[in-house]
């Protein structure tokens, strides 16, 4: 099946995250495509490279990073959410690219399910 | 690109206008698809129905009104949007693209429990109950929350 997720909430305040990478894995592992994962509202927050967390625990921004690269997975940041919330090309973490809603739309419609990742 | 692909997107709006940014991001989406050419329908429930409020005033809380927005969605041109004109740029679209979203539902539930009539409404609805927008959500491709 060919899926998109889109992903609503930040990093670590929110599981929406958390629960999207487990979900997408989970989906490449049993041999499903996904399309696109969409970032918006403050989900625009998962894409920053200044992230840091405690060593002992999980890193969600690098995570994302790591999954996109090993399955070449496209990852796009709303770009009127992401320069509200102060994330632009200087600190996009990799893997990530800015791009419009338009995305969102166009892995809507392309896409056999969109999965939404929210509050 | 799927060229001429025509889905059903429904708009789940539950929040109140103020307070938290769902709202407004959720307008922004709205327009996008509306812009796309896909059938866009509006739902407002729970504190939702009150982004539809007649006489918002948020002067006092330092915040955009942009409830006039919906008033708008019924022909609405995309040359007055301010964030995204430069993506519907991108894709070919031009201000003589314009939106067609007249499929704004209210639940009536919601509605009735704030103690909210259609007379309070910056636009014309249609009110359903809980369980007719349950049928109408299954007839749906894509449903996005906000």
């Amino acid at each position: 099946m060919l899926i998109a997720v889109t992903i609503n909430e930040g990093p670590y305040q929110h599981q929406a995250s958390d629960s999207a990478y487990l979900f997408c894995k989970a989906a490449l592992e049993k041999g499903h495509e996904i399309r696109r994962v969409f970032f918006y509202n403050d989900g625009v927050n998962n894409a920053s490279s200044l992230t840091e967390p405690p060593l002992d625990d999980r890193n969600i921004v690098a995570r994302w990073s790591k999954l996109a690269a090993d399955h070449k997975l496209d990852l796009v940041v709303c770009v009127a959410a992401a320069l509200r919330r102060g994330i632009r090309d200087e600190n996009l973490a990799a893997g990530f690219r800015i791009s419009g809603l338009g995305q969102l739309v166009e892995a809507g419609i392309e896409a056999d399910r969109l999965v939404t990742f929210g509050d | 690109m799927s060229e001429g692909t025509i889905k059903k997107f429904m708009f789940v709006n539950r929040t109140a206008p103020y307070g938290t940014v769902y709202a407004l991001e959720s307008l922004e989406v709205v327009l996008i698809t509306a812009a796309f050419d896909q059938d866009v329908s509006l739902v407002f429930m729970d504190d939702g129905v009150f982004q539809l409020k007649k006489g918002q005033q948020t002067k006092g809380i330092e915040n955009k009104n942009f409830s006039p927005t919906y008033r708008a969605l019924d022909g609405y041109d995309v040359e007055k949007l301010y964030v995204e004109g430069e993506a519907l740029a991108a894709r070919g679209l031009t201000e003589e693209d314009r939106y067609d979203v007249e499929k704004l539902y209210v639940e009536g539930e919601a509605l009735a429990a704030r103690g909210l009539t259609e007379e309070d409404l910056l636009v014309d609805v249609t009110v359903m109950s809980r369980a007719e927008l349950g049928k109408l959500m299954d007839e749906m491709d894509v449903v996005l929350t906000f």
